[in-house]
């Protein structure tokens, strides 16, 4: 008992340490970049590669005058909207293709097409039969997205431990109770891995949605800035998204990574 | 009060062709501790999963109570499997809570009186029970942070935590320390006393059977049929290696002495 607890000090304490020390480590790449950017952009002089200082100029214009904070939460939504029913489909399906192997075998060479349908593809179809309307838009994301999560999920699902299942079968736990408690922490792992790809991918093809066929949104601005050749604006913009990306990241991922590795992961005590 | 009737033709593993419990005929009366005894491998896990019905039993008759068994009885059971099989993401505590019923007075309301007290005597009911299988204060560990053996008494307490009506335990005490053994055999006596369960145990420990048991059967190697059973006729309370026990193993022995090997002769 003493040794566990004593531990549990020594551990706090150098997960703050390693904390700074993480940050510090990430900061020093980010001050690197930065300085070779600036120089780079002094030694070339070109009008085609902004100077970071350019770019930070840039970025403070489109804050103020207001457009980037109105479309980066405009793709923001779309993303948020197109994540969550393609999380919820995908999960879905990929338990029922990981857990009945005749409906495996049977929807295999769907996946398999679905997996590899050009993104483009779906976005212009969609477009040309829903219109170029806003459930257009979030559907063709999610018929881009649904497929790759399928696949993990179902991964996930064909791999889960019979010998739990016959535990909560003995004692005779209720169905909800076995997939919440027993069935689905065993594939929280791959929810989280394709929640992580997901997002990634998600709001790239979002971006792509919005130039084809939506008249706001981050993927609206670039391509009016790609009109006026305004580099230096659409490098702002894709500063601005990273980082909120990164902050999703930050108060979303992270937490949850925690709640789901619950028991497995080494450091959760 | 559980009685079980076991009439299996031959039963095979799986989808295979490969037989794995043939013409096994017993029955076990309600509140009865029955033993069995058997080599490796020899197919009594299977054995008890058909009694639970998590394995396929359509083409043989087992009855409990006279019902055909198909994994949707309503009576308690507890089974303690060979393996902890405890949920890893659950907390000591919170895996025993699992397997307890919940409550039945309607609302999930937290914080409310009710709740509160319900919550607490549950608490205190696992608390107790961690206390007698020597973990009290080990309610918030996860499992990977106990030792196996540890993880083996957590799995002991899930089992008695329902106050099963019928137990089926697969080799239990395996790889526990002898003094923690012996306490969770003296549980096992005391919970059966006092519920009345009726027991399948499943071990390779002769002198444990017969400190337990009631009747032991004995089994030999694939394809398994019963090749022996034994009323255990010494009176209760028994000593753990106690004289008049060792007397009457000993008696079995000289009479059949490859039994543990599954052999009458």
């Amino acid at each position: 008992m003493k040794g566990i607890f004593s531990s549990k000090h020594t551990t706090i304490k150098s997960n703050t340490q390693q904390f700074f020390t993480a940050l510090y480590s990430r900061l020093l790449m980010l001050i690197i970049l930065a300085i070779t950017w600036q120089s780079a952009a002094w030694y070339i002089n070109s009008a085609d590669f902004p100077s970071l200082l350019n770019v930070i100029e840039s970025l403070i214009y489109h804050v103020n005058q207001g457009d980037m904070l109105t479309n980066i939460s405009i793709t923001l939504g779309r993303v948020f909207i197109s994540f969550i029913i393609a999380m919820a489909l995908g999960v879905a399906i990929g338990i029922l293709m990981g857990c009945s192997d005749k409906l495996n075998e049977l929807s295999d060479t769907l996946l398999i097409i679905a997996l590899n349908i050009p993104a483009l593809v779906t976005i212009l179809l969609c477009y040309i039969w829903l219109g170029l309307v806003e459930s257009a838009a979030i559907t063709a994301v999610v018929i881009n997205k649904v497929p790759t999560v399928v696949v993990m999920i179902r991964e996930g699902a064909r791999v889960v431990d019979q010998d739990l299942l016959a535990v909560a079968k003995v004692y005779k736990l209720s169905p909800s109770t076995t997939f919440f408690k027993v069935f689905l922490p065993q594939i929280y792992p791959y929810i989280m891995a394709s929640a992580r790809a997901g997002l990634s991918l998600i709001w790239k093809i979002v971006l792509v949605v919005e130039l084809l066929g939506r008249s706001d949104g981050v993927g609206f601005a670039l391509n009016t800035l790609f009109q006026f050749f305004d580099i230096a604006g659409i490098l702002a913009y894709t500063f601005a998204f990273i980082a909120v990306v990164l902050v999703i990241e930050a108060l979303i991922f992270k937490p949850l990574d925690k709640l789901t590795s619950r028991g497995i992961s080494h450091d959760s005590a | 009060m559980i009685a079980l009737d076991v009439a299996i033709k031959d039963k095979c593993y799986g989808n295979s062709d490969t037989v794995v419990l043939k013409d096994i005929n017993f029955k076990v009366k309600p509140g009865e501790f029955v033993a069995i005894i058997g080599p490796s491998g020899c197919g009594k896990s299977t054995l008890l999963n058909m009694l639970c019905g998590l394995e396929e039993s359509s083409k043989q008759t087992l009855l409990c109570n006279g019902k055909v068994i198909n994994g949707d009885e309503s009576h308690k059971l507890g089974y303690i499997f060979q393996q902890p099989r405890l949920m890893p993401w659950l907390t000591v505590q919170e895996n025993l809570q699992l397997v307890l019923p919940v409550p039945k007075h309607g609302t999930k309301q937290h914080g409310t009186k009710q709740h509160g007290t319900r919550h607490k005597t549950q608490h205190e009911q696992i608390e107790y029970l961690l206390s007698q299988v020597g973990l009290s204060g080990k309610g918030d560990y996860f499992p990977r942070q106990l030792s196996g053996g540890m993880q083996r008494r957590v799995a002991i307490a899930r089992a008695f935590s329902v106050n099963p009506e019928l137990i089926l335990l697969d080799e239990p005490f395996n790889s526990l320390d002898v003094p923690t053994a012996a306490k969770l055999r003296l549980l096992l006596v005391e919970l059966c006393q006092n519920r009345g369960s009726t027991v399948i145990f499943v071990t390779h420990d002769l002198s444990e059977a017969v400190y337990l048991a009631d009747r032991i059967i004995f089994m030999s190697n694939t394809p398994t049929s019963i090749i022996h059973q034994v009323e255990i006729d010494l009176p209760k309370p028994r000593q753990e290696s106690g004289s008049r026990e060792l007397v009457w193993q000993a008696n079995l022995m000289a009479k059949y002495p490859k039994i543990l090997a599954g052999k009458t002769t």
